[in-house]
């Protein structure tokens, strides 16, 4: 059992309360810092994977997670990022720089593209960012001589300050440059969680009506919102394209974006970490499956990734909505007050409805 | 000295007329209350102060400033700050967090501060949460601090809400129905607190409530509204005893036992 004390109000306000939280996540940066010397390359690239979903996925989580507006588009913003990246490369920028300003334009893009959206609620919402991801497709198709249309591009070389970052040569450079940009984006994200924007996203996720009340303007809220989103998405579109080493139309199709949403959603949706283990479970899923098959001695079956990976969805949905993160708060709890802790301390509470009542 | 004034407001909502043709003024200084049977157009009042609503005709001013050219989000700027009927909170955010929100209008820090918590970001979020801190002290909030909205009981949430109106540090508080639903120890509560609200900290309260007992208590002046329109206006005694209100509440008896029956829970 541990107790919190709380001495000032920093304890609230840095990014680790007290000493031990800071201990805990020192020794994960540690691990992941050495971790291409603990696993070998095919183990190191499935990291590398995840770390690529998690930056997409963190890009997701701002907005579904933190400001509640689902996207079933975003498979479009992470092409933009990537094809944009590509792009400014081709013009003779370094890529480092490409990258970021990519992910700028990005968040821009999808900062104005949001703009018809502001009015949108819940399915409608949803419907209309699935028909830009459809029609992303499309322009991707067009645009061909910018984004070598079906037949698709090959991703240049990468050089960061003369290191090549080349995932056959050197698996570790990948892995490197995607734990870096997963650190940027996470903290980012943390500072924004610790800012007044971050609690503008909250206030307008729970309840337009008294964000407006305190003077939380809900349409510059969601504009940030997607602007965000849309900017790490797209960095992470960006990773996703290059570390496959080559992309088109289908890489980026609107599959993409709702895999994306069910990852969010079985990782946890409004937590930091939800991305993460969503990311784990879905860069992990398909080995294990084929680790499955073999040890059953069947042959793998088309379309049992997608099948499985939605029964996980739903068995997230009706018995653990809070998805896995929610589900080791829980434990975690359970743990700290051992042996206090009570059955039906994690019961459902009469929950309220949001109302947006104004009577 | 008037700090809000409503001149010949009228809105309708299709073919019901909600306000007819209303003024009136609330003082610097002053509790003022609206009261009326259910539907007379009160809270609607509220709402066009908020700006959720836009009369079709008259004026709203606050402190020389028209409302009726702001947004809803641009209301709390001025000072005007309120509490909801039917408790809108945020839900999935702790006591602090929603408190905080409050203090939104008082934010100084631009969008990069924020993103790389940097320049005057944190000193910022330090006197955000110091003064969010004295509202926690001022209502006994301390044990619900860093509790999530989603299962607080009812009577806990009302004092949230208004915790949260008063960490914006507003001249104009608007309490509709604060004691609606609350048991006798927890009106006895609010009603030093809304006591304490204007002689401590110097703030104007406009509220709407059914318990004319705390109105009588704590309303300097009070307004009758039936069907949207003005029944009377003056001390809390003078209003009761106007043949008009008693006659518009006919039926339900006296007032006071309207409060009782109106023990609404949500
Ligand atoms: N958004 C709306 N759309 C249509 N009619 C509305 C709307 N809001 C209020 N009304 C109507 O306007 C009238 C006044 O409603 P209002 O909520 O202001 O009453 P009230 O005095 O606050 O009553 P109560 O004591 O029940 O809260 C009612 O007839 C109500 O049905
Ligand atoms: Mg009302």
């Amino acid at each position: 059992m541990r107790f919190h004390f709380k001495t000032s109000y920093d304890q609230d306000i840095r990014l680790f309360p007290d000493w031990w939280n800071f201990s805990l996540y020192a020794l994960l940066l540690v691990l992941l810092l050495v971790m291409p010397w603990l696993i070998d390359d095919f183990y190191l690239g499935e990291m590398t994977n995840v770390l690529i979903w998690a930056v997409a996925g963190l890009g997701l989580m701002i907005l579904t997670g933190q400001t509640g507006l689902v996207s079933l588009g975003h498979s479009a913003f992470m092409a933009l990022g990537c094809y944009l990246t590509v792009n400014f490369m081709d013009t003779g920028m370094p890529f480092l720089l490409a990258f970021v300003l990519a992910g700028v334009v990005t968040g821009v893009v999808g900062a104005i593209v949001a703009i018809p959206a502001l009015k949108l609620h819940g399915v409608y919402l949803s419907i209309f960012t699935l028909a830009l991801a459809i029609l992303a497709d499309d322009i991707i198709v067009i645009l061909d001589h910018w984004t070598g249309g079906v037949n698709g591009i090959y991703a240049p070389e990468i050089w960061i300050f003369g290191f090549e970052i080349n995932r056959w040569a050197m698996p570790a450079s990948w892995y490197y440059l995607a734990l870096g940009t997963a650190l940027f984006v996470t903290l980012i994200y943390r500072n924004l969680l610790r800012a007044p924007l971050g609690r503008a996203f909250a206030a307008v996720r729970d309840s337009e009506i008294s964000a407006q009340a305190m003077g939380v303007d809900v349409a510059r809220t969601k504009t940030l919102a997607f602007g965000f989103s849309c900017a790490f998405a797209g960095m992470g579109g960006a990773l996703m394209g290059l570390f496959a080493g080559a992309f088109n139309n289908e890489t980026f199709n609107f599959l993409l974006a709702i895999q994306l949403l069910m990852m969010i959603i079985i990782g946890g949706l409004g937590f930091i970490h939800g991305a993460f283990l969503g990311a784990i479970v879905i860069a992990f899923l398909p080995q294990l499956l084929a680790i499955g098959t073999d040890t059953l001695g069947i042959n793998s079956v088309p379309g049992l990734e997608t099948g499985v990976f939605g029964m996980i969805l739903i068995a997230f949905i009706l018995f653990e909505p809070m998805g896995l993160y929610g589900r080791w708060l829980k434990i975690r709890t359970w743990l700290e007050l051992f042996p206090f802790a009570r059955r039906d301390m994690f019961r459902r509470q009469k929950t309220y409805l949001k109302t947006e009542r104004l009577r | 000295m008037s700090l809000l004034t409503l001149e010949n407001v009228t809105l309708k909502f299709g073919g019901v007329t909600a306000v007819n043709n209303l003024s009136m003024s609330v003082n610097e200084g002053e509790v003022f209350a609206l009261v009326g049977p259910n539907g007379a157009g009160k809270s609607t009042v509220f709402n066009m102060i908020s700006r959720f609503y836009t009369p079709v005709r008259g004026s709203i001013a606050f402190d020389g400033h028209d409302l009726l050219k702001r947004k809803p989000s641009q209301v709390p700027s001025l000072g005007i700050a309120r509490t909801f009927q039917n408790i809108e909170l945020f839900e999935r955010a702790t006591v602090l967090q929603n408190l905080l929100v409050g203090r939104h209008r008082h934010r100084k820090t631009t969008l990069v501060e924020e993103m790389f918590f940097i320049g005057r970001t944190r000193e910022q979020e330090r006197q955000h949460r110091h003064a969010v801190e004295e509202v926690i002290d001022f209502l006994d909030l301390q044990a619900y601090r860093d509790k999530m909205i989603a299962g607080l009981p009812y009577g806990v949430r009302k004092v949230v809400e208004l915790a949260r109106a008063l960490a914006t540090k507003p001249r104009l508080l608007l309490l509709d129905e604060p004691a609606s639903g609350l048991s006798v120890e927890e009106t006895q509560d609010m009603r030093w607190w809304i006591d304490d609200i204007r002689r401590q900290m110097g703030i104007t309260v406009l509220m709407v409530e059914h318990d004319m007992g705390l109105v009588s208590k704590v309303c300097d002046r009070v307004l009758a509204l039936a069907d949207g329109a003005k029944l009377a206006e003056g001390s809390p005694a003078e209003v009761q005893a106007h043949p008009a209100v008693i006659e518009a509440y006919l039926g339900t008896a006296a007032i006071s036992k309207t409060a009782n029956a109106k023990g609404e829970r949500v």
